[in-house]
């Protein structure tokens, strides 16, 4: 400390005011020398352990004995060969558009609704936001007995006629052939989606909430001078300028759905037919149960890439709009 | 006026069948937990028990206690080092600026999405070759070692509110790195550190992939014993209701008494800059 101080004092009668270089003091190294085991451990649990998935994803292990011997790119192709891998892809793509479609629509209107000074909001706030706090396996194992096959849910869907077996259906709705997989909504896994997104809509609603109370009342003002009414200023005015919040809440609800497992895992698992299984489940299946090390690294490596389209373009962006 | 009136009323009502479909899963689980085991049928999920009985609770209880208390070894160190890390971090990368400096923050931001399936088989490898494969110390070095990404951002945007003015005042005075951080940055931040704890406390907490991957039997954190009470026996829904109420109590808690600071980390969380 003493050194340290004593260098800082010198620094300031060294280095002249208007010199705009600053000198490197013991306080800088002080400073790299906190946050460099961060970094080295970054580097080698982040980046190195991918390289090393990377590196078991193309090699022969796929029982017990590690086997790192090369086997180029077997298990991708592997993989989209599989008929439940193709399905995971199916269900991720279906998963992922009906439940940050519904979250976003839902959260929107939540906000707007929040936003209208009604009595008792907090009340509603803390009730839209508390699934928030519980885990995915809560949820999955509470929506797993809500939406039970012959529970109360479904009693009241058939007195319209909707005889619905939700998480056991393998039915897929709308399903044309694309290749060898049936494409298409399958049934179950809207059961899912219902689940998430009781569970997520209260993170976009408080994201939307923080963008309206942002946005100035002169605009409203504004507005209600120029004759607009209430309704016109949401739809031409205020949800425009959410567009920003939008864009965010699209990237974090992709990366959740993308590498979602616990969820599933707690509630439907891979169901009949892989009707809702996703590659998470599948990666710790085949890797942990199954013990083929290589064909869940590969699954991993794709995981990993279909997050990473979504993460690298937004990181590089808004790194660009700080500075 | 009139006209008014009406909108607010369907306001009103929206906002109130909202709250029910929200509130529906809370409701069940209440009254499943508390229902003798005859009275746990599908068709009756709705109807409120004839009597109370506890005893899911003291079953769910005895079952859970042990990794209720894995949990909480568990989250304690794991949450206090994870904070004191990213405060260091975000202290640096705030206000000790160096070249190429916003370059390693992305790149330590990176591994804040980055799905965990991609780095699992090394990770526990490399758990087993250093001894800490199915321990609790092995986990709370895991969440704090993945944990630097979120708490280094949440920190870094916290730090970055303080005025440099006043570091550099600080310097002039003759404080030095540590100095500064110990007698200006920390008591301004007690608010941040509440917010990341509640956010690691709450994420550790509820992970489940580390958990069940690394751990097994008697090492398991909560979340894991949970989901296990569903697929080891005839399914007591009463059992299992109770046990999620457990489970989800400590977290649930947190956002009672901390909602507000709840909230502020889910938004730290999510915007850059």
């Amino acid at each position: 400390m003493e050194t340290a101080k004593a260098v800082s004092e010198r620094s300031v009668t060294v280095v002249p005011k208007t010199q705009k270089k600053r000198k490197w003091t013991v306080d800088h190294w002080l400073a790299l020398a906190f946050l460099s085991p961060s970094v080295v451990l970054i580097l080698i649990f982040v980046y190195g352990f991918i390289g090393w998935t990377g590196y078991v994803s193309l090699s022969n292990w796929n029982s017990l004995v590690p086997d790192l011997s090369f086997a180029g790119l077997k298990n991708y192709i592997y993989l989209f060969h599989d008929f439940r891998f193709q399905a995971d892809l199916r269900n991720t793509l279906v998963f992922t558009v009906l439940f940050i479609g519904v979250v976003i629509v839902l959260g929107q209107l939540l906000a707007i609704l929040l936003d209208q000074k009604l009595r008792g909001e907090s009340i509603f706030r803390n009730i839209f936001f508390f699934p928030m706090a519980l885990s995915f396996v809560v949820t999955g194992v509470v929506w797993q007995w809500l939406l039970n096959p012959s529970t109360g849910v479904n009693l009241f869907f058939k007195k319209f006629g909707l005889d619905s077996k939700w998480y056991t259906d393998t039915t897929i709705l709308g399903s044309f052939h694309l290749g060898k997989i049936e494409f298409g909504v399958p049934v179950a896994i809207v059961a899912v989606v219902i689940a998430a997104v009781w569970q997520m809509t209260g993170f976009a609603v408080a994201m939307y909430l923080a963008g309206l109370r942002a946005i100035p009342e002169e605009v409203r003002e504004a507005a209600r001078m120029d004759g607009a009414t209430e309704f016109q200023i949401y739809r031409k005015i205020i949800i425009p300028m959410l567009r920003p919040i939008t864009v965010s809440v699209i990237i974090i609800m992709a990366h959740i759905s993308l590498k979602i497992f616990d969820l599933i895992y707690a509630m439907t698992g891979p169901g009949a037919n892989f009707v809702t299984d996703v590659p998470g489940v599948y990666m710790f299946e085949t890797t942990f149960r199954g013990n083929y090390y290589a064909n869940g690294a590969a699954i991993a490596i794709i995981m990993l890439l279909s997050v990473a389209i979504f993460i690298v373009p937004y990181l590089i962006s808004s790194r660009k709009g700080e500075s | 006026m009139k006209q008014r009136t009406w909108s607010r009323a369907v306001l009103y009502i929206i906002c109130i069948l909202m709250s029910l479909f929200f509130l529906m899963p809370v409701y069940v689980m209440l009254v499943t937990s508390v229902k003798p085991l005859d009275e746990v049928t599908l068709s009756d999920m709705w109807k409120l028990p004839t009597a109370f009985d506890w005893s899911s609770y003291q079953t769910a209880f005895e079952k859970l206690a042990p990794n209720f208390l894995n949990s909480i070894y568990l989250v304690v160190p794991a949450t206090l080092l994870s904070a004191l890390l990213g405060a260091l971090n975000g202290y640096v990368l705030s206000k000790w600026k160096f070249k190429g400096a916003d370059t390693i923050f992305t790149l330590i931001l990176f591994g804040m999405f980055i799905p965990y399936q991609s780095i699992l088989i090394p990770l526990i490898q490399f758990l087993r070759e250093i001894g800490l494969y199915n321990t609790i110390p092995g986990l709370v070095f895991v969440h704090v070692v993945y944990g630097i990404p979120i708490t280094t951002l949440m920190f870094r945007n916290f730090y970055a509110a303080i005025p440099d003015e006043m570091i550099e005042s600080a310097k002039i005075d003759g404080a030095g790195f540590l100095r500064i951080f110990r007698y200006i940055m920390l008591p301004l931040s007690i608010t941040g550190f509440v917010v990341v704890a509640i956010w690691q406390f709450t994420n550790i907490w509820n992970e489940f992939l580390f958990a069940v991957t690394i751990t097994t039997s008697s090492q398991q954190p909560i979340m894991v014993a949970l989901q296990n009470l569903s697929g080891s026996q005839i399914v007591q829904w009463n059992v299992q209701m109770a046990g999620a109420l457990l489970a989800a109590l400590p977290t649930l808690l947190v956002y009672m008494f901390l909602g507000k600071y709840f909230v502020r980390g889910l938004l730290a969380g999510s915007v850059k800059g």
